[in-house]
């Protein structure tokens, strides 16, 4: 019944662009769901092994978000979250180019990394207890410490500056989220009223909060700056002060596979360690042929080195992330902070040794 | 089934028993259930194997948990203190009320559309004929794209409402109309109006029997009208009017007070009535035309208004035709109304799947999906077939 049904609307969807997502979306579902039944329960090789094999990393990514994974006017992605994925896939493959992206929605992302569509997720994706448990996934850790902000248009309502200001308002969010949890629990604690205006996809709260649907845009706050550029006029739209939660972004696994797990965690971390000992893209080259045993070490070329292979990479598996992406630092500012339209400030995401919290273990 | 009508020949033993068609039949039956038992059975084994070597929880368990997430148009009471389960039966529930309210509204749209079609005057005939080509060639999704964005969103904001009689108002966020506040009292209008439609359909009846006795006709229908408003405006006048409004009023940033609709449902509901409308349409078309010009030069003959023939003749007649179809419109209607996800209406798919992303019981949520959508399916045609079993030609 279900499938003729689809089958159906599939037919007079065709036709549209638009329509395709809302078949895929469903379908999605049914595949994912499908996907479980019918994988073979003999244990396939780690994954690892599958994307060598493959000749590939498939990331999953946002549809378009500013900053963290968006594609630019030539059609190549960019952001944080994508550098992230190429960050990986030098680690593998000495190549930071060998990745595809598959763009996913708040709603579509963990079926797609349950199933195995994708081999990673790297899209503004806040680590919760319940993702990392019930889900069956594994974050790795935080590439990006954010919080939940408001926005709204000062000119059309100038008298309002704080987010206790906002009862009765309606407000435009994404289904899938974080966001639409903690926005439930705000207003429920500080007993004011909301219509909530919920939609499943990026475009669709943006062109809705555009045309004056609701009152307030709500998300994560690195995401409202990034959103505010697309809108028909930014400078009218301004984000209010309170930050009503803690949004650590990071990039999640399938639980099942230690190995895989340990790769991508540690990519994050030789991310940060680069950044902490000053390895950057330009002075990668240079920094090999230097004496301290600490940067030896992190870059391959200590003799006899088994930190790279036992991480089932290559010794130069540094090397070729920050020459492929630079260091974690680079990462950031190209994206996201003062090289990029955004103009965020380090803040809470600087490294521990300059206030922030960012903090790797040591390789060794 | 295969083993019916198939001629008997075991005399004499002669064939061997593989060759007995009544055994051969039941042997491959047997052999497809036995097959689709054991597809079943592994289905079931692997994905259990699979959640739990995926880590994933499964069973229903998670229904009782709190949603914790908010609905934007609920019928029933909910926040987000409410269960999973009850952000299900919200769905469920918006599901039935803009596949129910789109099925009124297309069976109507399209009975006048199909009647038009046939009519004498050439404009009214035009313009049914563009309607019907229009709609049936395009996706119903556009339709209501061309709904939400092309109309109801270019409406003014809040603030610059525009005023409709009534204290209603008309905003991008929807229709805004006075809330009846019903006071002491007031139970006594519903009262006269059960009682008022029961004394109609006396009359009704009375009216019936009275015609194929005498012959004599009976103004039924004024009547009846007279009967289902009078009766409840005399209750109201006899409590002394216990009925007050509450009126919507522009506040910081909505309109608050009284009733409103919003933008998603009207355009669902629009786009989902005049797309089903135009296939409508031409079921009844058919229908009418399906019943022989004889009938109508028939009634003619006996002095029946061309009105009157329609509605005493051919109207019967045609339903009888057009019932099955209309079943499988009423079908599609409300499979469509699926696609309220597009512009954010909470349908049960739409809550459905923000259930299943915060749960992440991705099977669990499709299986609710299939059967419910399977059982309204199966519940439409059983009352259809019911309806058509009942306007069969009764022979006499
Ligand atoms: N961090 C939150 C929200 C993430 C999220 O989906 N944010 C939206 C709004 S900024 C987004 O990135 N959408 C992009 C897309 O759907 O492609 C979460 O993990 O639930």
């Amino acid at each position: 019944m279900l499938s003729s049904h689809i089958k159906k609307t599939g037919n007079s969807l065709e036709k549209t662009e638009k329509g395709s997502w809302v078949m895929k979306y469903i379908i999605s579902g049914i595949l994912g769901a499908a996907a479980l039944g019918l994988m073979a329960t003999a244990a396939s090789a780690g994954t690892l092994e599958d994307v060598k094999a493959k000749g590939f990393l498939q990331c999953g990514v946002s549809t378009g978000l500013a900053g963290f994974s968006a594609p630019n006017d030539k059609g190549d992605w960019q952001g944080l979250d994508v550098d992230f994925c190429r960050a990986v896939a030098a680690a593998i493959f000495g190549d930071g180019t060998k990745v595809k992206f598959t763009p996913l929605s708040a709603k579509e992302r963990f079926t797609a990394l349950q199933s195995g569509e994708i081999d990673m997720l790297s899209r503004n994706t806040t680590w919760t207890i319940n993702r990392d448990t019930a889900l069956g996934l594994n974050f790795v850790g935080v590439t990006y410490y954010d919080g939940q902000g408001f926005m709204i248009n000062a000119k059309k309502l100038p008298g309002v500056n704080s987010a206790l200001q906002l009862s009765g308002a309606a407000v435009c969010v994404q289904t899938g989220t974080t966001t639409e949890l903690n926005l439930a629990d705000y207003f429920k604690a500080n007993k004011m009223e909301y219509s909530p205006v919920v939609f499943e996809k990026l475009e669709e709260v943006d062109a809705a909060y555009d045309a004056g649907r609701c009152d307030v845009y709500t998300t994560d706050q690195s995401g409202l700056y990034g959103i505010r550029l697309k809108l028909s006029s930014p400078d009218d739209h301004v984000v209010l002060p309170e930050i009503i939660s803690k949004e650590p972004l990071g990039p999640a696994v399938r639980q099942g596979d230690d190995k895989w797990y340990h790769i991508v965690k540690w990519v994050y971390f030789g991310l940060l360690t680069a950044e902490e000992l000053g390895i950057t893209q330009a002075n990668v080259e240079e920094m090999k042929a230097s004496g301290n045993p600490e940067i030896k070490r992190v870059l391959g070329t200590e003799a006899d080195t088994k930190i790279g292979t036992d991480l089932g990479l290559g010794n130069d598996w540094v090397v070729n992330i920050v020459k492929a992406v630079g260091n974690y630092g680079e990462v950031f500012e190209r994206n996201v902070g003062q090289g990029s339209p955004l103009k965020i400030a380090r803040g809470i995401n600087a490294l521990w040794t300059k206030g922030g919290l960012q903090y790797a273990p040591p390789i060794r | 089934m295969a083993t019916q009508d198939i001629p008997q020949d075991v005399g004499g033993g002669r064939a061997s028993l593989f060759y007995d068609p009544k055994v051969r039949g039941i042997f491959f039956q047997v052999l497809v259930i036995v097959a689709l038992v054991a597809f079943v059975y592994w289905i079931i084994g692997n994905t259990v194997e699979n959640l739990k070597r995926a880590n994933i929880a499964s069973g229903f368990a998670f229904l009782n948990g709190r949603a914790g997430f908010d609905v934007s148009d609920t019928l029933i009471a909910f926040d987000s203190d409410s269960t999973y389960r009850r952000a299900l039966l919200v769905g469920f529930i918006n599901t039935l009320v803009v596949a129910a309210a789109g099925i009124v509204t297309a069976s109507i749209l399209g009975f006048l559309i199909g009647i038009g079609r046939l009519s004498h005057n050439w404009l009214i005939r035009k313009i049914c004929t563009v309607y019907v080509e229009l709609f049936r060639n395009i996706p119903p999704l556009l339709v209501i794209f061309f709904w939400y964005f092309g109309v109801l969103s270019v409406l003014p904001l809040p603030k610059e409402s525009i005023e409709l009689p009534f204290g209603s108002f008309l905003n991008s966020r929807g229709f805004y109309f006075p809330k009846l506040v019903w006071g002491d009292g007031s139970m006594l209008v519903p009262v006269a109006l059960l009682l008022g439609l029961a004394m109609s359909w006396f009359v009704a009846r009375r009216a019936k029997q009275r015609q194929m006795a005498t012959g004599a006709t009976f103004p039924v229908f004024w009547t009846s009208l007279a009967l289902i408003v009078g009766l409840p405006f005399l209750a109201l006048v006899a409590t002394g009017f216990p009925l007050s409004f509450d009126f919507p009023q522009k506040s910081t940033f909505n309109l608050t007070g009284g009733l409103q609709i919003k933008p998603e449902f009207l355009s669902l509901y629009l786009a989902l009535s005049f797309y089903t409308a135009a296939f409508i349409a031409e079921i009844v078309r058919a229908g009418i035309r399906g019943v022989s010009s004889g009938q109508s030069e028939a009634s003619a003959a006996l002095g029946l208004r061309s009105a009157q023939a329609l509605r005493l003749v051919v109207v019967p007649q045609a339903l009888r035709i057009v019932i099955p179809p209309l079943t499988s419109q009423f079908l599609n209607l409300t499979k469509n109304s699926s696609l309220a996800i597009a512009i954010g209406y909470p349908d049960l798919v739409a809550v459905g799947g923000t259930v299943l992303n915060q749960t992440g019981q991705a099977i669990e949520i499709v299986v609710i999906w299939m059967v419910v959508y399977l059982g309204l399916s199966l519940i439409t045609s059983a009352f259809m077939n019911w309806f058509n079993a009942k306007m069969a030609l009764v022979e006499r």
